[in-house]
C-alpha cells in the first residue's frame, strides 16, 4: 500500500471535493502551519473563555504531560524508522524505568539524581540486552510485521506483570516533596512539576540538537529515512542500531521517572501511557524524530488545555480522539511525507 | 495425592473446574475467531476486539436495565450497535497500513471502554450495571430441567451457560469455514496476499475488509454477551485491551488461518491459565495472578520466535496486507 492508497479510487467522493477546494489544498501544502494556526486560534478562544491566567496555568501541566510524552516518542518513533518495529513494548520501558528509580530512591533511599540515571542506565541495558537476545535474531530470520508485533505485546505483557509480581499492584511514589509550590508572574507550580519541567526540556533540547548537530544523531536520522541507502553509503548499521535502543532506552526510562513523579506509579501506568505515546509519534509523522518531539508536547498541551472544556476524568481519552482524528484528516502527521504510508 | 510443589490432582478431574474452564475457553473461541477471521483471512491486524465485545456487551445490558428492554430483543440490537461501531471504525482506519489500523483500532476500543467508566448514569461506571440476566436466569432453568430429565440428577449450575456457550462457537466456527470456502472467502485471502491484485480485478477491497471486521464485531459482541452472563454484571475492568492480547495468545498458539485451531488454542491457553490456580504456591493471589498474565507473554515470545504458525496453521499463510 504505497501513497496511492490513501487517496485511491474506494475513497468517498466527498473527501474528494473536500480535498480540491482552495482552503484544504493550502492546508496539505503546509500542515506544519495550519497546526500551529488551529492551536493559536484555539489557544485565544480559550484564553478568551476562561482568561490569560488559567490558560496559562493549565498549558504548565501540559508541558509536564508533554514533557514526557515527547521522551517516550522520541525513542519509539526512531525504533520503527531505523528498526521497523512497531514496539508495543516501549510503554513498559516507561514503567521498567520508574521503578529502577523508585528501587534506588526509596527501597535504598538514595538521592533522585542517582535515581533517575540509574533508571536510564538500566532501561538502556535491557533495551540492548532484548536487541541481542530477540530483536536482532528475529530481524536475521526475516521475521514479518505480525511476528513482531505480537512479540512485541508478548514482551510488554512479560515486563509489566514481572514488575507487578515482584512490586504488587500498590500505587508507588518516589521519595520527592510534592506539597512545595513556586510561584512566578502569579503562576502557581509544584516544585516537583517545576523540576520535571526543566529536566524535561532541557533533555528535549539537547536530544533535538544532537539529532541536528551530531554525527550519530544524523546518521539515527539517515537510517530512519532510508535503511538501505544510509547502509550503502558506509555507516555502520549495526552500531547505530545498538545506539538507537541506548537512545530510546535511556529515554524511555527518563520519561517514565519523570512521569512517575506526576501521576501514580503502578506496573500498568506504562501501557496507559502508551497510546497517547503513539499518539504523539504518528502527529509528528512516524520515523521523523523532530516530529515526535513536536508531537509529544502539543498531545500534552491539548490534553491538559482540554480539562478547561470538558470534565477532567474524560482527559485519558482526548490523547485518542487526537490519535483518530489525525488517522482521519493526515495519518503521514504534520511533519510527514505522504509517501511514507 | 500431593506433589512437593504442592500441585494437586483432585482440581482436574473436578467436573466444576472443567464447567468453568470450558466457559471461558467457548467465549474466547468465539471472541478470537473473530480475531482469525480478521489477521487470519483478511489480513487486517484488528486490536480493537476488547471494545467490540464492551461495546455488544454495554448496549445489551443498558437496553436491559435502562431501558427496560426485552432481554432476546436487546441482544440481536446490541449486535447490530456493534456492527455499527466496527463500520465507524473500519470505514476511516482500514484505508492505513496494518500496524496504524493496529493502533487505531485499540484507541477506539479504549474509548469505549473509558466511556463505559465515566458515563456512570448509563452504565454505572466502577460501580458495575446489574440485572440484565433475569432472562438468561429463566432459560438456565429450563435447561437444567431438561438435563435433569435425561437422567442427570444433579446437573452442575454452570452447565447450562457451557452449553450454550459452545454450540454458539461450534456454530461459528463451522459457519466461518463454510464463508472462507465460498467464493467471498476467496476474496477476502485474496486481499490478505495482495490488495492492489484484488482492486486490480474489480473487487472493492474496503468493502470486503469492513464485512470482515462487521463479521469480527458481531463475534466480539457475542463474546459479549456471554462475558456479561457469566460474570452475572459489566465492569469496564473487564474490557481492558489486555484481554484482546489474551484473544492473540490464543489465536496463535492454534495457528492463524485454522478456525479449528482458535479452539484448540482457547482450550489449551484456559486450561494452563486456569490451572495455574492450583497449583499452590507460596504467593499472594495477586502474584498467582501476575504469573498468569507473564504466561500470556511467555507464550506470544515464544510461538512468535520458534513456531510462529502456532499449533494448527501454516506459515505461507502468515502474511499482513502492509
Amino acid at each position: 500500500m504505497e501513497a496511492q492508497s490513501i487517496s485511491s479510487a474506494v475513497d468517498l467522493p466527498l473527501r474528494e471535493r473536500l480535498r480540491e477546494t482552495a482552503a484544504a489544498r493550502l492546508a496539505a501544502q503546509h500542515p506544519q502551519y495550519t497546526a500551529a494556526a488551529v492551536m493559536a486560534l484555539g489557544i485565544l478562544i480559550l484564553i478568551a473563555r476562561h482568561g490569560l491566567h488559567d490558560v496559562a496555568q493549565v498549558s504548565l501541566n501540559g508541558l509536564v504531560l508533554g514533557s514526557v510524552y515527547a521522551l517516550g516518542a522520541v525513542g519509539l518513533t526512531l525504533v520503527y524508522g531505523i528498526l521497523k518495529l512497531t514496539n508495543f513494548a516501549h510503554g513498559d520501558f516507561l514503567t521498567f524505568g520508574a521503578y529502577m528509580a523508585f528501587l534506588v530512591n526509596v527501597t535504598w533511599g538514595g538521592p533522585l539524581v542517582l535515581a533517575i540515571v540509574f533508571g536510564m542506565l538500566t532501561t538502556a541495558l535491557v533495551a540492548i540486552f532484548l536487541e541481542k537476545i530477540m530483536w536482532g535474531p528475529m530481524r536475521a530470520r526475516r521475521a514479518g510485521l505480525l511476528q513482531l508485533l505480537l512479540m512485541s505485546i508478548g514482551l510488554a505483557f512479560l515486563l509489566r506483570y514481572t514488575i507487578q509480581f515482584i512490586w504488587g499492584t500498590k500505587v508507588r511514589a518516589l521519595d520527592v516533596n510534592v506539597t512545595d509550590t513556586v510561584e512566578f508572574l502569579g503562576l502557581r507550580i509544584g516544585r516537583t512539576d517545576l523540576i520535571v519541567i526543566v529536566i524535561g526540556v532541557i533533555t528535549l533540547m539537547a536530544v533535538g540538537l544532537m539529532l541536528k548537530y551530531t554525527l550519530l544523531g544524523k546518521r539515527m536520522r539517515a537510517l530512519s529515512d532510508n535503511f538501505d541507502l544510509a547502509e550503502t553509503s558506509g555507516i555502520d548499521t549495526s552500531q547505530i542500531v545498538l545506539f538507537t535502543w541506548i537512545f530510546a532506552g535511556a529515554l524511555a526510562g527518563l520519561a517514565g521517572v519523570l512521569a512517575s513523579e506526576v501521576t501514580n506509579l503502578r506496573p500498568e501506568f506504562g501501557f496507559a501511557l502508551l497510546l497517547p505515546i503513539f499518539a504523539a509519534v504518528i502527529l509528528g509523522g512516524i520515523g521523523d524524530a523532530f516530529g515526535a518531539l513536536a508531537g509529544g508536547i502539543v498531545l500534552g498541551l491539548v490534553t491538559e488545555l482540554s480539562t478547561l472544556e470538558i470534565e477532567p476524568r474524560w482527559k485519558v481519552a482526548v490523547g485518542f480522539g487526537v490519535l483518530i482524528l489525525v488517522l482521519f484528516v493526515r495519518p503521514q502527521g504534520i511533519f510527514g511525507k505522504a509517501t511514507a504510508i | 495425592m500431593t506433589l512437593p510443589l504442592g500441585v494437586t490432582f483432585e482440581a482436574f478431574t473436578d467436573f466444576g473446574f472443567w464447567t468453568s474452564v470450558g466457559i471461558l475457553a467457548g467465549t474466547y473461541v468465539l471472541f478470537t475467531l473473530g480475531l482469525q477471521l480478521n489477521v487470519g483471512y483478511t489480513g487486517i491486524v484488528n486490536f480493537g476486539q476488547a471494545g467490540f465485545m464492551a461495546i455488544g456487551a454495554y448496549a445489551m445490558g443498558v437496553l436491559v436495565v435502562k431501558a427496560d428492554w426485552s432481554f432476546w430483543l436487546a441482544l440481536p440490537t446490541a449486535v447490530f450497535i456493534a456492527i455499527g461501531f466496527g463500520l465507524l471504525v473500519g470505514l476511516p482506519s482500514l484505508r492505513l497500513r496494518a500496524d496504524y489500523f493496529a493502533i487505531a483500532t485499540i484507541a477506539a476500543a479504549e474509548i469505549v471502554r473509558i466511556t463505559a467508566l465515566n458515563l456512570r448514569d448509563v452504565t454505572g461506571g466502577n460501580q458495575g450495571l446489574f440485572g440484565f440476566d433475569d432472562s438468561w436466569n429463566n432459560l438456565a432453568d429450563q435447561i437444567e430441567s431438561w438435563l435433569v430429565s435425561l437422567g442427570w440428577s444433579d446437573p452442575e449450575q454452570l452447565f447450562p451457560l457451557f452449553l450454550v456457550v459452545w454450540v454458539t462457537a461450534l456454530i461459528a466456527t463451522v459457519l466461518l469455514n463454510f464463508a472462507t470456502k465460498s467464493p467471498w472467502g476467496r476474496v477476502l485471502r485474496a486481499v490478505r496476499e495482495d490488495e492492489d491484485a484484488a482492486r486490480a480485478l474489480g473487487k472493492n477491497t474496503l468493502a470486503y475488509k469492513l464485512q470482515s471486521l462487521a463479521i469480527a464485531s458481531t463475534l466480539g459482541a457475542l463474546a459479549g454477551f456471554f462475558v456479561a452472563i457469566n460474570l452475572n454484571f459489566l465492569t469496564p475492568e473487564a474490557f481492558l485491551p489486555a484481554f484482546t492480547f489474551i484473544g492473540y495468545a490464543v489465536l496463535v498458539l492454534g495457528g492463524l488461518a485454522s478456525y479449528w485451531g482458535v479452539a484448540a488454542g482457547a482450550i489449551v491457553m484456559w486450561t494452563i491459565l486456569e490451572g495455574t490456580r492450583f497449583i499452590d504456591l507460596p504467593i499472594s493471589a495477586e502474584r498467582e495472578a501476575a504469573v498468569r498474565f507473564m504466561i500470556v507473554g511467555l507464550v506470544l515470545i515464544l510461538l512468535m520466535a520458534f513456531r510462529p504458525q502456532g499449533m494448527f496453521g501454516k506459515k505461507e499463510e502468515m502474511v499482513l496486507g502492509d
